[in-house]
């Protein structure tokens, strides 16, 4: 990059061959060339000291709710396996059964019973077990919350004071019901929705509610109720290639910073322009400036294929930080199971031959990668 | 999909619940039936060998309360 007055990427992000290129009716070099027999005299076989030196991993941005983070020199399948994983295989806890004695509100039973599955609660779900199907609910598989509220005109209420109480039922009104242990298991934080305003439900006065509700360990595969993530998504990072033989007409500068988003090009003296590579993750990628002739051949747009800008956000019990880490979890679990398997097919073709046993997974199971 | 009590698992175990309990007043043995009116909403007795006309405001309409028994749903 002729044109860039201060690298903030590392050079290996302008080889060419980790390009997607981004066009105006189309996207190009979506595939990854580099594996086996490909590039003649070039050696791209699997090795775990490569993949080590291309790792990288970064957080951009970290809020109470919410994280940003890179993930680069992997391949679209391992970082779409994590997105998944995320939305659909970290374990929660969501209300499943509704046990409804009276409601005279105008919602209708169906409808506030599919309201509460959808409330976020705050319960750690490592401390719980799943709930086999037609299983008996114990404490260590249910949790029990009550929500009993009656709106009431309030006789000789004072001026200030509302007249008439309970109009709006929340999740404030949720009241856990310890069983069993769980009420020393809970007793620093005790189980309750993770946002107590969300409106459940409106009343009339004499209007009333009861029920009961018990509380699962489930996966969000099942029922989006489960789902870890408020969302879970990546974008792959922009990159905008400025060409050295055809520069920008300095008259069009102006216009050409406006093509993009605010502070991806800058325009130095006599209208040089050039691209901030620091503000290059904010770009959208409109494509506008291609449907310009006067920037014809002056500039590329493209993206890295393997650098996955994940943006997650977290709505349950898990801060944002710490969902990645259990997507993992999540994942060796899966291989574990795999290997398992892989060893019991192994084993079986092995016993028609009586051949020897190969050496399983450890305790956690670990699998013993090639490399060093 | 909802289960009336009495065909769920949890009915009356120990855990499931309880439907005797509410807040509407109920004695054993012969219970008051309260019936609302139509009109104004007021809560009224209605007895054997009484014109059924509500007691606030004279309307002849009434409607029976909703059942307290346990209807079973599930959260989806």
């Amino acid at each position: 990059m002729a044109s860039s007055s201060s690298s903030h990427l590392p050079p290996s992000v302008f080889n060419p061959r980790r390009h997607v290129g981004v066009h105006a009716e189309h996207v190009s070099n979506v595939s990854n060339t580099e594996f086996p027999g490909h590039y003649p005299e070039e050696d791209h076989a699997w090795s775990l000291a490569k993949f080590k030196e291309n790792l990288k991993m970064s957080v951009k941005r970290l809020s109470q709710r919410s994280v940003e983070f890179d993930l680069v020199g992997v391949d679209a399948s391992i970082a779409n396996a994590f997105r998944r994983i995320m939305i659909a295989e970290v374990p929660t806890i969501a209300i499943e059964d509704v046990f409804i004695f009276n409601n005279t509100s105008v919602i209708q039973d169906e409808i506030l019973s599919h309201r509460l599955g959808l409330v976020p609660l705050n319960v750690d779900p490592r401390l719980f077990e799943f709930r086999p199907p037609g299983g008996l609910p114990t404490d260590r598989n249910t949790l029990v919350f009550k929500l009993n509220v009656k709106c009431e005109r309030v006789k000789k209420a004072s001026k200030d004071a509302p007249q008439i109480i309970n109009q709006v039922v929340t999740t404030a009104d949720l009241v856990w019901e310890p069983q069993g242990e769980q009420d020393t298991v809970f007793a620093v934080n005790p189980p309750a929705a993770t946002n107590k305003d969300i409106v459940l439900a409106k009343l009339a006065p004499e209007q009333i509610i009861e029920m009961e509700l018990h509380a699962v360990k489930g996966l969000a595969k099942e029922h989006a109720k489960w789902s870890a993530v408020a969302t879970a998504s990546y974008r792959l990072h922009p990159l905008v290639v400025l060409n050295p033989a055809k520069p920008v007409p300095p008259e069009h500068a102006e216009k050409f910073a406006r093509c993009f988003s605010p502070g991806v090009v800058k325009i130095g003296p006599r209208g040089a322009v050039s691209i901030d590579e620091r503000a290059l993750r904010k770009e959208t990628m409109s494509r506008e400036v291609l449907r310009h002739k006067e920037f014809d051949g002056c500039v590329e747009l493209k993206r890295v294929r393997d650098w996955f800008i994940f943006s997650v956000e977290s709505e349950g019990p898990y801060t944002p930080e710490s969902l990645l880490p259990e997507a993992i979890k999540v994942m060796r679990g899966k291989i574990a199971s795999i290997r398992a398997a892989a060893e019991a097919l192994l084993a079986d073709s092995e016993d028609l031959g009586s051949g020897a046993a190969g050496s399983g997974p450890d305790v956690d199971g670990d699998v013993e990668m090639g490399g060093e | 999909m909802s289960s009336q009590q009495g065909n769920n698992n949890y009915g009356n175990g120990g855990y499931g619940g309880n439907p005797g309990q509410s807040f509407a007043s109920g004695g054993p043995g012969r219970q008051e039936m309260s019936y609302l009116c139509a009109d104004c909403g007021a809560s009224n007795e209605i007895r054997p060998r009484e014109p059924i006309r509500c007691r606030q405001c004279g309307h002849r309409i009434m409607y029976k309360k909703r059942t307290t028994r346990m209807v079973q749903f599930e959260a989806r």
